[in-house]
């Protein structure tokens, strides 16, 4: 199925600075183009991964001795509160929005996407909900503490009694976060279904673009069960309905089915992605076609579709009958089958490749390692016998960080140094880069490995204090912790002092195949304009002399004259 | 959400066509608005069978009459919407116009109907789980009858401007689509709350 109806459709968006289209003021304001979209979202969100990393270290300093002594308890969970939804809602989202935007119309052969403006606006919700989030640090009573899963009915209670309490501030900032992520969703969605270059039809379509409809179409379907569990939520804090009030007949389960129907997706619409990043950067750097292109991209709608139905692993030991227990153990482990197609696609378009160890790749090949193991981990405490041993101890909290930050956050760190050249038209330095990789890995190993002990041993999480057995594991993670926080450093010099003076970028620095790559970097506002290419085939025949785009030297040598 | 509804109607005479992006954008709006009601529903399904204890003090279920006149009244709206589209296709626009208007007054109607049905019930929103989950689902679905009615506004308004409809009819049919969506959901919401009691 093609679309091919651009001669009808080029959208003229007004440059709202007025003369000069690469002012840098236009990052600063209510800007329609996706590009510039795209790197809003990634440097609010990376200002916000600092804020969330150093709620972490915070938290990692309290528990480097197993006295409560840095921090009151009740400041400890409001810490560890802000610190997941800062990392989940200010910095995950946000970056994957903003690699989206800018990487959909270019890879796909799109100007701009299908709703500009209602792009732009998306944006915009991130500075106001983080507001209101940030805002509840300094209503009395403090922020929300009662963890990112908010259950009541813990997350009802309003001791002091104002209206204005960090539980409902969380509330409200979850809620204009989810309207941000459906705009975002509708216009993702909207923009690769119905903008596609001619000739691009589903199954060649880059992995990246594949994964980010799965990632939001499942955002459309699950994000408004949490939209409706969040409203329930809010009216029994504030108006005292009683949906989830255990005392006048409410049923606080219920709320947490709302929570995870979402949340456990969530972490789909995260790594969905990071999938795409790992299929994009894997065959360029090893110079081997992706292995089962189209087992692949099969894979990810795989992941959607029982990615809806696994919620329930969230709460085996909170009351859950044997026989619900069972099914969502089965259909958890069942997930483990389209990711693991994808794993052994990867592995096998490494093996006798020719592997380029340049940052990108370091990243996503440390990613992949750490996916791995993540996902092992995620096997057993599928398992209902081992989920019950170690359901909220360490076990858990290493093994999700092991999925959120070893898997996705080195993604989007891979992804980012990819694609820098080609959006900033600088490169990057690559010795800052391999600092920034090993301090990032080794930090994050002796970070979270060392907690699966701690779990394995029975260490509660979310707890201020803990007994001295514990001492050794916390001490190398809280170690690691502040390394991951050095590493910040490397990775911030060698953003802003490459942008600002960097060798200039030609426009396919990495040899790769993709629509994106036959662009000048940076690419010009609408990216191809008029002359949109026929795509012939998926972008992944390295070394195949398979012809990607009609008259590819035309497009080739037109990139080199605009650089 | 209302962004999704103004980023239709940001859709000006001056501006090149692209109504298919708009209208499938829209579709998949009301896809995903759907998932927020079929939350509620299904919050109401599993309270009404497990809560220990359903209705509030002193009500032992509510009156079906009103509400049924109410809708019979939104459901035939929804048969009226349609033929004001056709008028407008056949490019009739004060026969678009007075059927367009009927479709809003029907719409009207309904919520003065839930408005004199909610001042005269007994229990409030924090009368216990029925309390909660009635006010819950009438208010939000009145909110998008109110919504729907304001949007029809709109379009009646500008379908004064001339050259309004030169590229395409895309704002009223997404509305059109809206009021359906809007009747859906209330059947649904009326066979949960006042059939099944």
């Amino acid at each position: 199925m093609t679309i091919t109806n651009y001669d009808e459709r080029i959208i003229k968006v007004n440059q709202p600075v007025p003369g000069a289209p690469n002012n840098w003021r236009r990052f600063f304001g209510f800007n329609t183009d996706a590009k510039v979209i795209g790197i809003q979202y990634i440097v609010t969100a990376l200002i916000f991964l600092l804020l969330g990393g150093l709620l972490g270290m915070l938290i990692r300093g309290e528990l480097i001795t197993p006295p409560s002594d840095l921090f009151d308890p009740t400041v400890y969970n409001g810490l560890y509160t802000m610190h997941g939804t800062v990392m989940l809602f200010l910095f995950l989202f946000p970056i994957l929005s903003g690699l989206t935007n800018l990487l959909v119309p270019p890879m796909i052969g799109a100007p701009d996407m299908a709703f500009p403006k209602l792009n732009a606006l998306a944006f915009w919700l991130v500075p106001v909900f983080s507001i209101v989030l940030l805002t509840s640090f300094f209503v009395p009573g403090g922020p929300a503490s009662s963890g990112w899963w908010s259950y009541p009915p813990v997350s009802i209670q309003n001791p002091l009694g104002h209206f204005l309490n960090g539980q409902m501030l969380w509330i409200v900032a979850i809620g204009l976060s989810g309207v941000s992520s459906i705009m975002g969703a509708i216009n993702f969605v909207t923009t690769i279904i119905t903008m596609r270059a001619p000739g691009m039809g589903f199954f060649k379509m880059p992995i990246f673009i594949w994964t980010v409809l799965a990632a939001q179409i499942l955002q459309l379907l699950g994000l408004p069960a949490l939209t409706g569990g969040a409203i329930m939520l809010f009216f029994d804090l504030n108006f005292g309905t009683s949906f989830f009030n255990p005392e006048t007949g409410g049923d606080p389960v219920l709320f947490q089915h709302f929570f995870w129907f979402y949340s456990h997706p969530a972490v789909y619409v995260m790594v969905l992605p990071v999938f795409g990043i790992f299929s994009e950067l894997f065959p360029t750097y090893s110079r081997k076609p992706l292995f089962g292109y189209k087992f692949v991209a099969v894979a990810s709608f795989g992941i959607t579709i029982l990615s809806l139905v696994v919620w329930v692993h969230h709460m085996f030991y909170t009351g859950t009958p044997m026989w619900m227990r069972n099914l969502f153990m089965f259909t958890t482990m069942l997930i483990a089958v389209p990711t693991g197609v994808k794993v052994f696609a990867w592995i096998a378009t490494l093996w006798g490749g020719n592997l380029r160890l340049n940052t990108p790749m370091l990243f996503c090949l440390g990613g992949l390692f750490n996916f791995i193991f993540g996902g092992i981990t995620g096997v057993m405490l599928a398992t209902v016998p081992i989920d019950i041993h170690v359901g909220n101890t360490y076990f858990v909290v290493a093994h999700f960080h092991y999925i959120i930050f070893n898997t996705i956050a080195f993604g989007i760190f891979a992804g980012i140094y990819h694609w820098f050249p080609k959006f900033t038209g600088r490169m990057f330095y690559e010795g800052l880069g391999k600092v920034h990789f090993t301090l990032t890995f080794i930090g994050a190993t002796l970070n979270w490995l060392p907690l699966h002990w701690a779990g394995l041993l029975g260490m509660p999480r979310r707890v201020a204090s803990y007994d001295p057995e514990f001492a050794i594991w916390n001490v190398i993670a809280s170690i690691g912790a502040f390394m991951l926080g050095v590493a910040s450093i490397p990775f911030i010099l060698n953003m802003v002092s490459s942008w600002s003076r960097g060798k200039k970028s030609p426009p396919n620095p990495w040899d790769a195949i993709g629509l994106e790559w036959l662009l000048p970097s940076p690419p010009p506002h609408e990216n191809f304009e008029d002359d949109i290419p026929t795509v012939l085939n998926e972008p992944y025949n390295y070394g195949l002399n398979k012809p990607f785009v009609v008259d590819e030297e035309f497009y080739i040598s037109k990139a080199l004259n605009d650089s | 959400m209302t962004t999704t509804k103004s980023e239709v109607l940001l859709h000006t005479p001056g501006h090149v066509k692209h109504d298919g992006h708009n209208l499938t954008g829209f579709i998949i709006f009301l896809c995903s608005e759907s998932i927020i009601f079929f939350a509620f529903f299904v919050g109401y399904g599993v309270l009404k069978i497990t809560a220990p204890t359903w209705y509030p003090d002193g009500v032992s279920g509510i009156a079906v009459r009103e509400p049924l006149i109410n809708t019979i009244i939104l459901v035939s709206s929804s048969f009226v919407i349609y033929f004001a589209e056709r008028y407008l296709h056949k490019k009739n626009y004060w026969g678009f116009r007075i059927v367009w208007l009927v479709t809003m007054l029907m719409g009207s109607y309904f919520v003065y109907g839930q408005y004199v049905e909610w001042s005269e019930l007994t229990f409030s929103l924090s009368s216990g789980v029925f309390g909660s989950l009635f006010y819950l689902l009438t208010g939000f679905h009145g909110l998008h009858v109110i919504t729907g009615i304001l949007l029809m506004g709109l379009m009646l308004i500008r379908s004064f401007i001339p050259g309004n409809y030169d590229s395409g009819e895309m704002g009223v049919e997404s509305i059109s689509l809206f009021w359906h969506f809007v009747d859906v959901i209330w059947i649904i919401l009326f066979i949960l709350i006042y059939v099944w009691q």
